[in-house]
């Protein structure tokens, strides 16, 4: 797992993101989903208000966005609770990135089944291009973080990239991808592989043949 | 009552008990360390696992486990050694080997269990984690590498102090515990975290690489820094007190103290009064004990003499004046020495009735002139669990950092006499309703106006006495019951123009009252009363002489000497019965047994352990009116007695934690 830290707090800090408020849209958003929660329990929303922040610093920097220490304390003022808790949320999930990213977030899956179908060449594909686990790219415009198994497994390799997921990954469709992003395009998400739409077999059904027309009981093949 | 057997032995249990403390209630050790008896459970450290049937096939965390009729539970089964074998093993991959460098060995629970229940070798062979130093200021040193990330230090500050400032950040084994952007712990319980923390993670940042636990010599004694009478137990090595550490008692301090009472103990060495000192064309000079005395009987006081009872005094020592002053024929005795005068014919009225443990069930509270985070650290313990449990906290006078829902009233008196509709509801349909007066409410004179509040809402009914005052000074009670008040207070002292003022470690008096008198100062410390006195005689502090002391609850509790007093200091009964000698008139005791003896027939409630018994609350006068403005009298939390005051962590913890002074790169 990569190295999460804190970005520091400094007096910069301060004065680029203390008066962070919510955009009117997002401040609709907000409201919007701290009603969700009954009454006495709006702390609850602490992780879809991070979120919404995240984003909304995002759009501000024209990046995926990430949790500065003033921001948190904007949200832990918003949900009336001790700033100490919500930056607890905001460190433990990885999904809230604690120091600035690039314009795309790529995060690369180094799990397993990922990297029996070949992560290590994509990984090998971002050095490349100049990408450094845990670092942002000259230009702003890439960050690399190795990750855990994102639950694409049927589909590895894979990459997620902001809020997209490109699945069957070889490292020319992975280059096809980021350029397209570095065009300012927005590629097709999902499987890259064009015999594909989602995760079906790829070719002939090789296991579980039996279920492929009705329901089959195997327990007693066992 | 679910009946349970633990390792074959039939026993029945509370109601909503846990499988952990039903094998607590059969005699069977269960070892922990995220568990404890105050603390929510957390159930993250699985060191407590039992087998229990009926259930999955699997060890299962005790502490979490609700007890259940017909439980089999067994603690000595392989399979709960091997599991207890297994979490300690686990536990100890990322632990450090520095047992030999650590300030919790000897008294660590993770040496204690893992040599009970542990493996005895290590097979990991791995690197193990390392974690950086946390700054937690003055108090706590961190040395994070070794935590074990049981969360009860989390917890504590946040369900018992009740200020969310340490937290738990990243996850796994990136884990770490740290206050919220290193910032220092701010609050007066902060240091109890170094006693909860099971290994040496959080240790005591003054007290680092002094000593040994085994090489300590255990006193149990009263604390004095506040009317709370926190019980202590005072280790020292020779004539050094090292440390303070609480004790449990459930009807006082439960297990906590607050960082003064720990922390003060430092000043026991520093500035101390150890020579007797004779002022001569106004200059101090060491003299011989025989001078001061002969200077003293030269005076030839006779009756005209008075004495006035410090804030930290034993009830011994009040006695041994009061004694002496009655045997010259004089009744000049007074405690207050600020100049309060309100009436102390009825203790009751000046007691904290409902009791520290009682005020926990109030369901409305109004607080009138009391700071009471700073007067009394664990009162508001109790009363942020009053408040957790549905009661309503109303506070008369300037705004301080609750930690728990109150509504503020007013700064001044005024509010008493027209409360807003909605307080006065809740007060008289609370079901035990109190009230408490501290040392702010007093001196604007809210006594007699409370009183008669506690009439109008019957806080005195069938098994509850709701009026209670929270005073600060350990030794207010106990003076009161021997009767160290006069009717006007200082005023009346002053008034009488004594020829000779024992100040008996009075160092908040204004002496400027006595210009003509001849001042003698029998205390410890060179604080504000000693710089004013003609004669110091050098006594003993708290943890140098037996004594007996009274909190504001009116509970009587006694404590043990720890340690001499340093050079020619004398615990304080002997120094005035060799005044009596001086003076020539006969006290009637030469011992301490004696004394006590004596005391204890004029005053038997102080012959006996637990709450004196003061009788009923004196009738209110309806018409009483007050008006005063409230100020609180501690101004600094960390600097309230002259013991604190010498003490060179809480100097430092006043300017950094309260005067903001910056200390942080001072840390490691
Ligand atoms: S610092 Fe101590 S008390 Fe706090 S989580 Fe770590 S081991 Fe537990
Ligand atoms: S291993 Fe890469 S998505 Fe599951
Ligand atoms: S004591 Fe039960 S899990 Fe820690």
């Amino acid at each position: 797992m990569a190295e999460r830290h804190i970005e520091a707090d400094s007096p910069e800090l301060r004065a680029r993101w203390g008066n962070f408020a919510w955009t009117a849209e997002n401040a609709a958003k907000a409201k919007e989903v701290v009603s969700r929660y009954p009454e006495g329990r709006q702390r609850s929303a602490v992780m879809p208000l991070l979120d919404l922040a995240q984003r909304q610093v995002g759009a501000e920097t024209q990046t995926q966005g990430w949790l500065p220490i003033p921001v948190i304390e904007f949200i832990a003022r918003e949900l009336d609770m001790p700033v100490v808790r919500v930056l607890e949320v905001a460190t433990f999930y990885t999904m809230y990135n604690l120091v600035p990213v690039g314009r795309y977030h790529v995060q690369v899956c180094g799990t397993t089944p990922c990297m029996l179908r070949g992560s290590d060449d994509i990984l090998a594909a971002c050095k490349k291009r100049g990408m450094k686990k845990g670092h942002t790219t000259e230009d702003g415009l890439w960050t690399l973080t190795e990750v855990e198994c994102m639950g694409n497994c049927s589909s590895a390799p894979m990459v997620q990239i902001n809020d997209g997921n490109y699945e069957d990954l070889t490292v020319e469709r992975f280059d096809a991808v980021l350029d397209a992003l570095a065009r300012g395009e927005t590629p097709q998400e999902g499987t890259q592989d064009p015999a594909r739409h989602t995760v079906e077999p790829v070719g002939a059904l090789s296991t579980l043949t039996e279920m492929a027309k009705s329901n089959h009981d195997y327990r007693s093949e066992w | 009552m679910p009946k349970v057997t633990v390792d074959g032995i039939e026993i029945e249990v509370p109601n909503g008990a846990t499988v952990l403390q039903a094998c607590e209630l059969a005699g069977k050790e269960i070892p922990r360390f995220c568990y404890h008896e105050r603390l929510s459970i957390a159930g993250n450290c699985r060191m407590c696992l039992v087998e229990v049937k009926p259930g999955p096939p699997k060890p299962q965390a005790s502490c979490a486990l609700p007890a259940a009729e017909g439980q089999e539970i067994r603690t000595d089964s392989q399979m709960v050694k091997t599991a207890r074998e297994g979490v300690m093993e686990f536990l100890l991959i990322n632990h450090p080997l520095d047992c030999p460098i650590c300030d919790q060995g000897g008294e660590c629970d993770l040496q204690d269990q893992s040599i009970a229940y542990g493996r005895g070798a290590s097979r990991y062979d791995e690197n193990k984690r390392a974690v950086t130093e946390k700054y937690m200021g003055p108090l706590i040193k961190t040395i994070m590498t070794r935590c074990i990330h049981c969360t009860r230090c989390v917890r504590f500050s946040e369900e018992i102090a009740g200020v969310d400032e340490i937290g738990a950040l990243y996850r796994g084994e990136d884990m770490q515990i740290t206050t919220y952007l290193e910032q220092a712990a701010k609050h007066e319980l902060s240091a109890n975290v170094i006693d909860l923390c099971p290994v040496g993670a959080l240790t005591s940042r003054p007290y680092a690489y002094e000593a040994r636990p085994w090489e300590l010599t255990k006193t149990l004694s009263i604390d004095v820094s506040d009317a709370v009478g926190s019980n202590i137990r005072v280790d020292s090595r020779g004539r050094e007190v090292l440390r303070v550490l609480p004790r449990t008692n459930d009807d006082v301090n439960e297990e906590w103290i607050s960082d003064k009472t720990r922390y003060q103990v430092e000043g026991l060495t520093r500035r101390r009064l150890d020579k007797v000192w004779i002022r001569r064309k106004g200059k101090l000079e060491q003299a011989s004990w025989d001078e001061a005395f002969s200077t003293i009987a030269k005076a030839k006081a006779g009756s005209s003499i008075a004495a006035i009872a410090g804030d930290l005094l034993d009830c011994e020592t009040m006695f041994a004046a009061k004694t002496l002053l009655g045997a010259l024929g004089s009744t000049l005795i007074e405690s207050r020495q600020g100049g309060m005068a309100y009436p102390a014919d009825n203790l009751a009225a000046v007691n904290f009735n409902s009791t520290f443990a009682g005020i926990e069930e109030a369901d409305a509270v109004l607080i009138v002139g009391s700071q009471v985070r700073w007067e009394a650290p664990l009162v508001n313990v109790r009363l942020r669990k009053a408040a957790k449990r549905g009661a309503k906290v109303f506070i008369v006078g300037p705004h301080w950092e609750t930690t728990y829902a109150a509504e503020f009233l007013g700064d001044s008196l005024d509010q008493l006499q027209q409360l807003p509709a909605h307080v006065a509801e809740a007060m008289q349909q609370a079901s035990k309703p109190a009230i408490i007066i501290g040392g702010g409410g007093l001196v604007a004179g809210a006594l007699a106006p409370a009183l008669a509040l506690a009439e109008q809402w019957k806080l005195v009914r069938e098994g509850w006495n709701g009026f209670n005052v929270l005073h600060m000074a350990a030794a207010r009670m106990g003076a009161l019951m021997l009767g160290f008040a006069q009717k006007g207070g200082m005023a009346d002292i002053a008034a009488a123009n004594p020829k000779v003022v024992l100040a008996l470690g009075a160092d908040e008096v204004d002496f400027s009252q006595f210009q003509s008198s001849l001042k003698v100062y029998i205390g410890h410390h060179g604080d504000k009363g000693a710089h004013a006195a003609d004669i110091i005689l050098p006594g003993s502090a708290y943890t140098e002489k037996a004594g007996t002391y009274v909190n504001t609850e009116g509970r009587v509790q006694f404590a043990d000497k720890a340690v001499f007093a340093p050079g020619d200091a004398r615990e304080d009964w002997t120094i005035l019965r060799a005044l009596a000698d001086a003076l020539g008139v006969s006290v009637g005791f030469d011992s301490f047994g004696e004394l006590r003896a004596a005391m204890t027939a004029e005053v038997p409630a102080l012959g006996v352990e637990g709450l004196a018994d003061y009788g009923a609350l004196p009738k209110g006068d309806a018409k009483a009116k007050a008006t005063g403005q409230i100020v609180y009298p501690i101004k600094d939390f960390y600097m309230t007695n002259a013991i604190a005051r010498s003490s060179p962590t809480m100097q430092r913890c006043s300017a950094e934690l309260l005067h903001g002074e910056d200390f942080a790169e001072a840390a490691e």
